[in-house]
């Protein structure tokens, strides 16, 4: 079994007698999960629960005409059922717009939909019953008359003026439009001598995660106080979210977020069903429980990257890129998605194309516009895998333009090790990269010489094998200019509490969330170290509003960064506080001492003076003992919110190693490769695992994963069986290797990974599978998901 | 449709149980609903994500595909009873250690279908390996590092070296 091998530190500053940082420490949590003693929230019971089940639409966009539900209440078991109308009277509707992305637009929406519905999926009603089974019967007997509407479901007819526009008050379905210029774009293609250009679509896909999304709101009509059991990223949003809607104050509402499911983007938002559900719970006065099952997971559960681009890269012979141009359009859904906007992913797409190059000369314009299709947002590592795609797609059609080795044209154009701080061509910028020293690394590691002569030997044999490169950088680490200056509550600080407890061990409170990338390990790791003490004497508690400071929870690859860093300081604060105590009861300065595994010893000779456990008794159960005026203070607090930039970029490369059976269109993924920089890491095992879900996450994008649509606005292929995901069988080994470019913002130096994987991967394997065709005089695979009929159609042979 | 109702009686990790079910109650629903035995997980309800993997018999099944009423006189083993037993712990302590779990809802199912591959003894190729879990679904993992942990549990168990 390969488990990373612990690395050491590599700031001297955290470099701490124990430490823990830079360690493949096993994560706390797991032996409850492996022994199926979790708890998500599908499993949580509570006394007078109810379950809520929805009627949805069939039709992408129909007039609500009645619904009688005259049989539905007479269903066994049931307790309610609830139209759209009358839950309005218990929630108010809300419209997803930041005011950062200037002139984004949208409609109410309401948590279930009144007189008109805009997608198949929709709830149109609501079914109370004492068992979800019961439910279901009950919506069965719901009867919706419906007057069907003409759907809007081509983004690229969207804006026309014989499309019907699918909010009138809104004037078209313009979403969101962007349009940015930098540099000189027009001479930067005049004085190339290539220009090449594509048109890059992206399949809509979605994140299935494994547990559907699920709310248990426990109304207390008593304490006039709701309890959500919510799976959940972002505790407090959803605290603020359902106070605000539910017109109560903040502190009536407590959301307790235990184990989550994996979440990778689709649980960060608004969902209409889950805001029916703490409704219908308010208005029942009880317990009401909501699961997607999995077919209403795929048509509600966001969908992401319904991105076509058209791109378009200059190039000169000695292979310096000159100009970058592209023109995206995103087909959404009727909604923008509340409240991150269903604008983000289109906008970053402009942010990021170009990122890791000097040309400067750029000019964009992304379109964002509603369709009668489900919603779609933010997804794991939003825009990246479109913005690398098209970027790094156009660099390898450039290079074979010229002539040019792929890796050689990426030497010439991208921005130097030693040119930083720098700026990406949108303008976005750069505290400190390392693009060079991962290409060499990567290079090395792939013995890149020896697969491109294997892959020449093949080709004389008939065997089509291709090698695919993809660069990137990836936003983590969020300030405020993510959210919070468009004016949404979302925190981009995130706080953590520690304490010490009567025994010498600690409890560590923190606003970050654990969804399964490992943030109790890499907290108790930070506060364990900062502080002084085994990981097995740090408790970390999360994803309880009642009981954490403040934060933003977890998304944006954030968590490590920023939970990891007000863990790292509290850890620090409580060691102050420790010691200045400590000092009075051994009546010597503090600063001769340290805490260390569990004691305070002495710092220069490492010396035990005191057990933890020693003082704590004395502070706590005999402070008659301490010298007067004496007060221990055995908690303390710290926050973090990254200033100095405005996110913390990553920067990798990726390389994808694969086989196209020409006869039969299939791709065997061989092996693929990861180079990435995050800075300092904290867990090299957990670090290295993230970037391998997030790869597969990636490469199912690239070969299988598509939700598809027809012009109706039906789904086809709403299940696990016709919806493809990767199973172990396709998946080839990765991979991973790191160079480590620490952020000078924090102590830590953490920048985050939890999204890198998904940010290259799909182009990584696109340019593979050209490269692999090549040869075959195939047209351009542009198109993902990569499916074998494609293949087949681009050779010509169907 | 509702109004079948059966009575059953089976073990459950060891221990007897009688019940009435309704005729349409999957056997997973009834573990996890009537028995709160909550480790068995849903992911698909139609036989495509293996999270619902639980022991029927000595052969693993999906809990969802089966209905309770199929169980009468069954021996049914669960995640949590074959934790107790101890019969995994090492398989357990390899998926721990190599972090082959990242949010855990797929574990006890892939644990199960692991488990199942290794009473065949020998040491199983990654290929094979990657076959046998096919029909269990993770989305974290990316699966390379549970292929990694049955991989080593199986040479230890080869070696003798549990
Ligand atoms: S829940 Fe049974 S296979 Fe998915
Ligand atoms: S660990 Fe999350 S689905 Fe496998």
């Amino acid at each position: 079994m390969k488990i990373v091998e612990d690395s050491p530190p590599v700031l001297t500053a955290l470099d701490r007698p124990n430490s823990y940082i830079g360690r493949s420490v096993p994560r706390p949590n797991l032996a409850r999960l492996a022994q199926g003693r979790a708890q998500f929230v599908t499993d949580v019971t509570l006394p007078r629960m109810a379950h809520v089940a929805f009627v949805r639409s069939p039709h992408a966009h129909a007039r609500i005409k009645t619904i009688d539900a005259t049989a539905a209440k007479k269903s066994p078991g049931v307790i309610a059922v609830v139209t759209g109308a009358e839950l309005a009277k218990v929630i108010t509707p809300w419209v997803g717009v930041l005011t950062h992305l200037k002139g984004i637009k949208s409609a109410p929406q309401h948590a279930i939909a009144v007189d008109r519905a805009c997608w198949v999926g929709e709830a149109v009603c609501a079914v109370v019953a004492r068992t979800r089974a019961e439910a279901e019967d009950g919506c069965e007997k719901v009867t919706v008359d419906y007057e069907e509407l003409q759907a809007v479901t081509d983004p690229e007819t969207a804006l026309d003026a014989k499309t019907p526009v699918i909010h009138p008050d809104l004037g078209d379905n313009l979403t969101f439009e962007r349009v940015h210029s930098a540099g000189d774009p027009d001479n930067g293609f005049a004085e190339a001598d290539a220009v090449v250009e594509a048109t890059f679509m992206f399949g809509r896909h979605t994140g299935v995660c494994n547990e559907p999304r699920a709310i248990v709101a426990d109304w207390n009509e008593g304490e006039q106080r709701l309890t959500a059991y919510h799976a959940t990223q972002a505790p407090h949003m959803m605290q603020n979210l359902f106070a605000k809607h539910l017109t109560l104050s903040e502190h009536q509402v407590r959301v307790v977020t235990k184990d989550v499911g994996g979440s990778f983007g689709i649980k960060v938002h608004t969902y209409a069903d889950e805001m029916a559900t703490v409704a219908l719970s308010k208005l029942l006065k009880r317990p009401v429980k909501f699961v997607a099952d999995r077919i209403e997971s795929f048509v509600t559960d966001i969908h992401a990257r319904d991105h076509r681009v058209k791109g378009r890269i200059g190039v000169k012979n000695d292979g310096t890129i000159t100009a970058w141009e592209i023109d995206a359009l995103s087909g959404i859904g009727p909604y923008s998605v509340y409240p991150r906007t269903s604008g983000i992913e289109a906008n970053q797409i402009v942010n990021l194309t170009g990122g890791p190059y000097t040309c400067p000369n750029y000019k964009a314009r992304a379109r964002v516009v509603f369709q009668n299709k489900n919603v779609m947002c933010q997804y794991r590592a939003v825009g990246h895998p479109i913005a690398t795609a098209v970027t790094e797609g156009l660099v390898e059609l450039a290079a074979v333009k010229i002539g040019m080795d792929p890796l050689e044209i990426r030497r010439r154009n991208l921005i130097a090790d030693d040119a930083h701080p720098s700026q990406g061509p949108s303008g976005i910028k750069f505290e400190a990269l390392s693009h060079h020293a991962s290409l060499a690394h990567l290079d090395s590691m792939m013995n890149y010489a020896g697969l491109r002569a294997e892959q020449a030997e093949l080709r004389k044999q008939g065997i089509y094998r291709g090698i695919g490169f993809a660069s990137f950088v990836e936003v983590t680490n969020p300030s405020a200019a993510f959210y919070g200056v468009g004016g949404a509550k979302i925190s981009a600080q995130d706080g953590a509490t520690v304490r010490l407890d009567a025994t010498g061990a600690i409890f560590c409170h923190t606003g970050v969330s654990e969804q399964g990338q490992g943030a109790e390990a890499v907290i108790a790791q930070c506060v364990a170290t900062s502080f002084g003490v085994p990981m097995e004497q740090v408790r970390v508690i999360m994803g309880d509003t009642d009981n954490t400071p403040y934060g933003g929870g977890t998304w944006a690859s954030r968590a490590a960064g920023i939970g990891g860093e007000a863990a790292w300081q509290a850890g620090k604060a409580l060691r102050g506080n420790v010691l200045a105590v400590a000092g009075s009861i051994l009546q010597t300065t503090p600063d001769t001492l340290d805490v260390r595994n569990g004691a305070v010893v002495d710092a220069a000779t490492g010396t035990e003076r005191m057990p933890l456990h020693e003082l704590a008794r004395i502070c706590y159960f005999r402070p008659d003992t301490l010298p007067a005026g004496v007060q221990s203070e055995l908690v303390a607090t710290r926050h973090y919110v990254p200033r100095a930039w405005a996110f913390s970029f990553t920067n990798g490369i990726q390389a994808s190693y694969l086989e196209v059976d020409t006869d039969s269109g299939f791709v065997k993924l061989l092996k693929h490769w990861c180079i990435e920089d995050c800075g300092t890491v904290i867990n090299p095992q957990l670090v290295d695992e993230q970037i391998r879900g997030g790869v597969v996450q990636g490469l199912g994008a690239a070969l299988f994963e598509h939700c598809l649509y027809d012009q109706r606005g039906q789904l086809l292929n709403g299940n696990m069986a016709d919806y493809l995901v990767p199973m172990a069988v396709e998946m080839p080994d990765i991979e991973c290797g790191h160079v480590v470019t620490p952020t000078a913002d924090s102590e830590l130096g953490a920048k985050g990974a939890g999204e890198a994987g998904t940010a290259g991967a799909p182009g990584c394997v696109m340019n593979a599978i050209n490269d692999a065709l090549r040869p075959l005089n195939a047209k351009l695979l542009t198109d993902m998901p990569f499916t074998p009929d494609k293949i087949l159609r681009a050779l010509g042979k169907v | 449709m509702s109004d079948m109702r059966c009575d059953i009686e089976l073990t459950v990790n060891g221990e007897t149980v009688m019940e009435t079910v309704e005729a349409r109650t999957t056997l997973v629903d009834f573990l996890r609903e009537t028995l709160a035995l909550t480790g068995s997980h849903v992911g698909c309800e139609h036989g495509v994500c293996g999270a619902c993997t639980v022991r029927v018999d000595g052969a693993i099944v999906r809990g969802c595909l089966m209905l309770a009423a199929q169980c009468n006189g069954a021996k049914v083993e669960t995640i949590e009873g074959v934790s107790d037993s101890g019969q995994i712990a090492d398989l357990q302590s390899a998926f721990e250690r190599r972090n082959a779990l990242q949010c855990g809802f797929c574990t006890p199912g892939m644990l199960l279908t692991a488990q199942e591959l290794l009473s065949n003894g020998g040491v199983p190729s990654r290929e094979t390996i990657r076959e046998h879990i096919s029909g269990n679904y993770c989305r974290c993992t990316g699966y390379q590092a549970i292929v990694d942990a049955i991989e080593a549990v199986a040479q230890a168990r080869a070696g003798g070296r549990k």
